[in-house]
């Protein structure tokens, strides 16, 4: 397993692509965090248009809620990046060499949830650092301060990060379990962007089902995380951490067995 | 392990088979590769050369049948690529990633260090493009990458798919150099596919031929050479003089399409030669035809529509 994720690690960083969605990564959470502190410093309604009944935000739920922006909108590019190791793997067909050095697929596999989980972290403190960056100088000056000494504040920069390590890894068994490149980004795209917030929203308005839209996985990211976008501007109750932490990790081990049984079990020609 | 010269272990696969939907990919396949010496796999496309390799290597799952190297299971190999070096023939890179690291990415299984990748890249050629994107390399520079993949863990095991595609002339010569080079004096076992038998001809000592997966011949290519008809290219002046004794002898004249030289067909050039002389014709040239292998080959696979 050691060497598996020996070979692993330098086949993620021996490649550009994990660097430049990193870069990337940074500048979108440290604009979104620029945006959104400016936003809610100003007029909290703003963001919701009006929807949902807006409590009083108070400076630290503010600070809470731009500090966990990589969760809320930022965990498309940990996802992706885990889709990648697995699906790259199919598009440039090296799962050929792979399997011929590494016969064992569950620990080809294994070896890449685990690098992932790594991978996920980094991501997960470059998208929280990128956040919070682009939020603090609108939270000092025109809001009540960084709150950065605040207990509960820093878990939820720690969740945040644990959050998008758990997304990563929710990719790569995606990836294992979808294998095709396009079809993989295509479906993370069409479920983050536009699926995942409709069904949020749209079960709620929906009484028998009000409660389902907690258990989606980007609900129990956030509730991972310990707060979120849609939460704090009192739009949609979340799971408290614990039970966010059962449910994502959940969906990774759902992916990750549905790849390795479904999927890597097929000959490889 | 660089240098020694211990025999290999043997490939065996017996009563192999995969099918693919109602086609027969490979349908009870026997065959034998032994240690020391460098076996051609041959058969037209679509023959079962790349199934039979990706079972035997445990990519693709075989509907009956085993496939063993020294006794064993590829999977079963405790660490496959110090055993079995393999190059098949979608030759698979990741474009963005240079020649070393594509070494460097497999180098753990293999037990090897950072070294052995450039040892490698020295073998076939590749030192200079070492640190390029294997993206911009040509079909003969991925080819060459393959095969520094194969020869990673030091195998003694090398099954190579089509690995002469795409090589230029001298690349091809040097490849035959360096195969027979492992087989004959570091006793390592050597299995490389072909549909062309011109080309594995000069640097294979046994043939294994196969259509439609099954296995049609396996012998010595020195057996497979005794099979075919002799050949021989006469230039002379006196044409219908070669035609008359060529009847008369009983060797048949092949059809040409170059009216300079006749090809006959069942004689060697000694028995041409000395036939001509005592008839008192004059010949300008004599030389012996390879062609006729070919047919052999085509004979055996049913390419002419005659199956033996």
């Amino acid at each position: 397993m050691i060497t598996a994720l020996r070979a692993e690690w330098r086949k993620t960083t021996t490649t550009r692509m994990w660097w430049l969605l990193a870069i990337v990564l940074l500048g979108y959470l440290a604009f979104l965090g620029a945006v959104m502190a400016f936003s809610l410093t100003t007029d909290p309604t703003a963001m919701t248009g009006g929807m949902g009944s807006v409590p009083d935000l108070d400076g630290r739920a503010v600070a809470k809620t731009i500090y966990t922006l990589a969760v809320s909108l930022g965990y498309v590019f940990p996802l992706v990046i885990g889709a990648l190791s697995m699906t790259g793997e199919f598009r440039h067909q090296t799962i050929t060499p792979t399997l011929l050095a590494e016969p064992r697929r569950g620990v080809v596999l294994g070896a890449k949830l685990v690098v992932g989980a790594v991978l996920g972290a980094l991501y997960g403190v470059i998208g929280t650092a990128g956040a919070v960056l682009g939020g603090l100088p609108f939270l000092l000056t025109k809001g009540d301060g960084a709150f950065l000494d605040d207990r509960g504040v820093l878990a939820d920069l720690l969740f945040s990060v644990v959050a998008l390590a758990i997304w990563c890894v929710i990719g790569v068994g995606l990836g294992a379990l979808l294998t095709n490149q396009v079809a993989a980004v295509v479906v993370i795209l069409a479920f983050t962007q536009f699926v995942e917030p409709i069904l949020r929203i749209g079960l709620v308005a929906f009484d028998p089902l009000e409660g389902a839209q907690k258990f989606l996985p980007g609900a129990a990211a956030e509730a991972l995380a310990g707060s979120s976008l849609y939460s704090t501007t009192g739009m949609l109750s979340l799971l408290d951490r614990g039970w966010g932490a059962v449910v994502l990790l959940g969906y990774a081990a759902l992916f990750a067995a549905l790849g390795r049984f479904l999927t890597l079990r097929r000959d490889v020609s | 392990m660089p240098g020694s010269a211990s025999a290999g272990p043997p490939v065996e696969i017996r009563g192999l088979t995969k099918a693919f939907g109602a086609v027969r990919a490979v349908d009870g396949l026997d065959m034998v590769v032994r240690p020391g010496a460098v076996t051609g796999f041959l058969g037209p496309n679509g023959a079962g050369k790349t199934t039979t390799f990706r079972m035997l290597l445990g990519l693709v799952a075989a509907d009956a049948g085993t496939a063993l190297i020294g006794g064993r299971r590829y999977a079963d190999l405790a660490r496959p690529t110090a055993v079995v070096g393999a190059a098949l023939e979608s030759a698979s890179f990741h474009p963005g990633r240079s020649a070393r690291d594509h070494l460097r990415t497999y180098a753990p299984f293999a037990g090897v260090d950072d070294r052995r990748c450039d040892e490698v890249l020295a073998q076939v050629g590749l030192s200079d493009a070492a640190d390029r994107r294997v993206g911009g390399f040509s079909t003969g520079m991925r080819q060459r990458l393959a095969l520094a993949s194969a020869l990673l863990g030091d195998p003694e095991v090398l099954v190579l798919d089509e690995p002469a595609n795409g090589l230029d002339p001298e690349g091809i010569v040097w490849l035959r150099t360096f195969l027979r080079h492992l087989a004959h004096e570091r006793g390592r076992t050597v299995l490389v596919s072909s549909h062309v038998l011109g080309e594995v001809q000069a640097s294979v000592d046994d043939v294994v031929v196969i259509a439609e997966g099954r296995l049609v011949h396996e012998s010595s290519l020195a057996d497979l050479v005794a099979l075919a008809t002799p050949q021989v290219r006469v230039v002379a002046p006196d044409r219908a003089g070669f035609v008359a004794l060529a009847g008369a002898r009983g060797w048949a004249v092949e059809p040409q399409s170059d009216d300079s030289a006749l090809v006959l067909s069942g004689a060697t050039p000694a028995e041409v030669g000395a036939a001509a002389y005592r008839a008192g014709l004059e010949i300008h040239g004599l030389a012996e035809e390879g062609g006729s292998l070919e047919d052999v080959f085509l004979r055996l696979t049913g390419g002419d529509g005659v199956r033996p």
